[in-house]
């Protein structure tokens, strides 16, 4: 089976133009949801105490709200979990005089109340406010220094308009997954981050494919412009492009269904940086060369350049 | 010709089988077990089994088998009934002498376990437990720190004769003023020379008619306190997770001020909030005997070196100041009969320096009593300060000593129990609770699997039907990726969790890939015209470099993942980066291996099914 018979050959750089307006658009959407909605962060960040229970039937979420308020918790946030018999109690952080052993202790004694059958504890969680400044810094410091690591990587292994394209993708990307969260309040918790980080990992992996074959292709289309080399290129990885996309998909839409709700946000992102990934690999990273003013110069084998070159593409 | 020497096929069967082998630990399932351990580290008698078997017998419940490791005896039954029960008779035939703790023992056969094969463990979020982060308050550390050395300088200045104006903290050092010059020269020079007060630097400075010395902690000996203070505390977690009896408990130092601490399959987890979350310390002070206590509560005049405790009668008692001996410095206790008069009684063992300092303070005070105070640091700042027992001193001891004049051996037992579990050497907070109950972690296995299941099917059909005969080899590597993860993650000693297995799942999407490049090559040497064999090394060879980079660069992102990370964040970026480093291997020599079996001998090759 072929998704694409024979040779493509589409001039994917002639919507360039297009391509970049829309991007511009995704970001500038992304930037400004991040702005005044924020993300809808999770316990792991805001602090706080977070209890799952299952009921042996269904509850009334007014009357666990009720209880949880005559027991001295009218800040809690109640909501059902998945199943019509789970809930999950989410209360926000008391500045002080209160552990959690107390107050997880306190609300399951309330759901408890007029209620026959024994509510099993699922799940308890709290995170003290010291934690989640930490969370914040270690995650961002952990983009930065992938970002940075993947910029020498590249730029030892190819050129510096080839680290610039990537890295520049790469936030592209970054960006537009988390104004997706934004946008459709999907709760961002550690999973999200590690999605995050694992979203960098492919977008760059789909755009190293791309750029491995612009760099194979320069020396061998020596009469040909960049535009249309970086054309090529792309034509020629495109069946793989899809078909890597379509294996990771799979997997994500599996874990998205049959994965749980504890995996529910690093599945969402994860789609998301897929599908904006295999486009940024295209229009952002290629284009972004391109744009750099990348000629048959930077890649051509010079005397020393020439035997690495010539080491890489054959090993 | 697509051949591969001898050894190299040899080498994907032989990682293949090691793969196997050391994977299939995890498939076998789990015993009931009683895992029974010392109380207190002593060695297990070799009398021992005899008892746990008589005690067994006679109540009538058969076990499965039993085996010692070291000082660790495990017994493994045939239903959770039984472990119950067993449970029940043997806490009660044992005594606190011992620790008896539920278990789940892994079936692995022995000669699995022999060459060191060990199922993944699984982590909280799976076989359900409790986790704690925990913050050490360093603060009040290095406060007590102040005021020992303030005991000890005000000591050494009374047993030398050098009259003193005051000694006290002051800000993060210490100020000692005195009235004169000469007073001043041999208090520095006596500071100088005394052992205990090497971590202070000093700076003399007049403070208006007063000769002042200020002192100020070395940064050295600050670093030092913190590193005991956080190990002396890992150390009584450690005692007080114990007398829980958890069968595997995690008690760790987390950087420079927190202890993590795991307890996995724990149900009841309010006890453990309680044991642990307690921010007990103790102090052994003096009776001050001059003094009457209640005529000292009736008028409110407390002498300047005494304080006013109340005993946990309800009497108020005088305590001095001056500190004998502090928790920390008690290393165990333990209650029993005294031999002589059959009366309860708690023996107590303290450290060196608690010793000489027990001893010092004895010589002098045959007689005089002894109280020993239970401090509770709850939250929101409270105190709870209570005088647990007052006893008097019968001769001079140092190292180990009993405390007689107890009511009753419950009330012994009670004692020994927080004395031995109250010893933190600084306070405490919980920062970060995770529990998750046995039912949320049966329901994450299940969908784990499920999902690691359905993503690989989903995928594997997918590559049978795109790439024919090729992609049958590639869900070979695909599967033998698998098993070579889980071996890996098995061998490593890895624990496995929710996150973990979603890097699981992601790595079969993304493992594949090596393939696909591979393959979208030979398709484009095919349709170049060249020779079925030529284009299946063409492409072999020219996709190398493009897999080793895009790996490589994700590699560099899970890399940082695993750096900055937290707990299961780690387990994702872990599985996720071997995944890729195994595929490197499945994908490229394995399939390889394959492919040049089937037609690597063949002359023609009319078509490839790729």
């Amino acid at each position: 089976m072929k998704f694409l018979r024979g040779k493509t050959n589409i001039d994917f750089m002639s919507f360039a133009g297009a391509a970049l307006a829309l991007s511009i658009i995704l970001n500038v959407l992304a930037i400004v949801s991040l702005a005044t909605r924020g993300l809808n962060f999770g316990l792991d960040f805001t602090g706080g105490t977070l209890i799952e229970v299952s009921y042996p039937s269904p509850p009334t979420i007014a009357d666990v709200r009720q209880h949880l308020a005559a027991a001295g918790m009218p800040d809690s946030v109640v909501q059902s979990f998945g199943t019509a018999t789970d809930i999950v109690v989410r209360i926000p952080p008391h500045s002080e005089g209160e552990s959690s052993a107390d107050i997880s202790t306190r609300v399951l004694q309330a759901l408890q109340k007029g209620v026959e059958g024994e509510v099993i504890m699922r799940r308890v969680e709290f995170v003290g406010p010291q934690v989640g400044d930490e969370l914040t810094e270690q995650g961002i410091l952990a983009v930065v220094y992938s970002l940075a690591g993947i910029f020498f990587y590249l730029m030892f292994r190819f050129q510096w308009r080839f680290s610039v394209g990537a890295v520049i993708a790469t936030v592209h990307d970054v960006f537009v997954c988390m104004g997706f969260l934004s946008v459709f309040q999907v709760e961002f918790d550690l999973t999200a981050v590690a999605a995050l980080l694992a979203v960098i990992g492919y977008s760059v992996n789909d755009t190293v494919v791309v750029f491995d074959r612009i760099r194979e292709n320069f020396p061998r289309m020596l009469k040909a412009l960049p535009r249309d080399v970086i054309n090529a290129s792309i034509n020629q990885t495109l069946s793989r492009t899809l078909m890597m996309s379509l294996t990771v998909l799979l997997t994500l839409v599996a874990l998205y269904f049959f994965g749980g709700k504890i995996l529910n946000s690093f599945s969402v992102t994860l789609l998301v940086g897929v599908v904006i990934g295999t486009y940024s690999s295209i229009y952002v990273a290629s284009a972004a060369v391109l744009y750099l003013g990348i000629s048959k110069y930077d890649l051509m084998p010079v005397e020393k350049e020439g035997a690495k070159a010539a080491i890489n593409s054959r090993p | 010709m697509n051949q591969y020497p001898a050894w190299k096929y040899l080498l994907v069967v032989f990682v293949l089988l090691a793969g196997l082998i050391y994977a299939l630990p995890n498939i076998y399932g789990e015993d009931p077990a009683l895992q029974i351990t010392p109380a207190r580290g002593f060695e297990i008698p070799p009398e021992l089994q005899a008892t746990i078997d008589d005690a067994l017998a006679a109540e009538q419940i058969n076990y499965k088998s039993r085996e010692q490791e070291g000082n660790r005896i495990l017994y493994r039954f045939n239903s959770n009934e039984d472990q119950l029960l067993a449970d029940t008779v043997l806490k009660k035939a044992l005594g606190e002498q011992y620790v008896v703790a539920l278990n789940l023992a892994h079936s692995t056969p022995n000669w699995l376990r022999a060459i060191g094969a060990r199922p993944m463990t699984m982590g909280l979020d799976l076989q359900g437990g409790v986790h704690f982060l925990m913050q050490v308050d360093m603060e009040t550390a290095r406060g007590q720190q102040l005021d020992r050395f303030v005991d000890e300088i005000r000591a050494a200045m009374r047993d030398k004769g050098i009259r003193y104006v005051s000694v006290r903290r002051e800000g993060a050092g210490l100020l000692v003023l005195l009235r004169s010059e000469e007073d001043r020269d041999s208090t520095v020079e006596f500071m100088k020379s005394d052992q205990s007060l090497q971590g202070l630097d000093l700076i003399e400075q007049d403070i208006g008619d007063k000769f002042g010395i200020s002192a100020k902690v070395k940064e050295a000996q600050l670093i030092e306190l913190q590193q005991t203070a956080l190990q002396q505390n890992v150390t009584t977690l450690r005692n007080r997770v114990n007398e829980l009896g958890v069968a595997e408990p995690i008690i760790q130092q987390q950087g420079a001020d927190r202890v993590v601490v795991q307890l996995p399959g724990l149900q009841d987890t309010a006890i453990a909030k309680t044991i642990i979350g307690a921010t007990a310390t103790l102090e052994y002070r003096a009776v001050d005997e001059q003094n009457d206590a209640f005529t000292a509560a009736q008028t409110g005049r407390i002498p300047p070196e005494s304080r006013l405790y109340k005993q946990n009668t309800g009497q108020p008692v005088l305590l001095k100041k001056r500190l004998i001996v502090s928790g920390d410095q008690l290393i165990g206790a333990s209650s029993g009969f005294d031999q002589q008069s059959g009366e309860p009684q708690v023996s107590v063992t303290l450290d060196n320096l608690g010793a000489d300092n027990m001893l010092k303070f004895t010589r002098d005070n045959v007689g005089n009593r002894m109280a020993v105070v239970y401090i509770e640091q709850k939250p929101g700042g409270r105190k709870i300060e209570e005088v647990i027992s007052v006893a008097v001193v019968r001769e001079p001891f140092g190292k180990r000593f009993q405390t007689t004049g107890l009511n009753s051996m419950a009330e012994a037992s009670q004692l020994a129990l927080l004395l031995r579990a109250g010893a933190l050497a600084a306070p405490m907070e919980i920062i970060e609770e995770r529990t998750v109950g046995p039912s949320l972690g049966a329901d994450n296995i299940a969908q784990g699997f499920m999902s690691t299941v359905i993503g690989s099917l989903l995928v594997i059909v997918l590559m049978a039907v795109y790439y024919r005969a090729f992609g049958l080899i590639a869900n070979l590597a695909l599967l033998a990726n698998i098993v070579l993860l889980i071996a890996l993650l098995s061998l490593l000693g890895a624990t496995l969790t929710m996150p973990g297995i979603a890097g699981i799942v992601l790595t079969v999407g993304m493992a594949v890939d090596a393939n696909v490049l591979i393959f979208e090559r030979i398709r484009e040497e095919l349709r170049n015209g060249n020779t079925p064999q030529a284009s299946i090394r063409a492409g072999y060879d020219k996709a190398f470099s493009t897999i080793a980079d895009a790996n490589i660069t994700t590699l560099i992102a899970t890399f940082f993942l695993f750096l900055f990370g937290t707990g299961p964040i780690k387990g994702f970026a872990v599985t996720l980066s071997l995944g890729i480093a195994t595929s490197m291997f499945t994908a490229i020599v394995g399939t390889r291996a394959v492919v040049n079996l089937i037609y690597g001998g063949k002359h023609r090759v009319a078509k490839l099914l790729v």
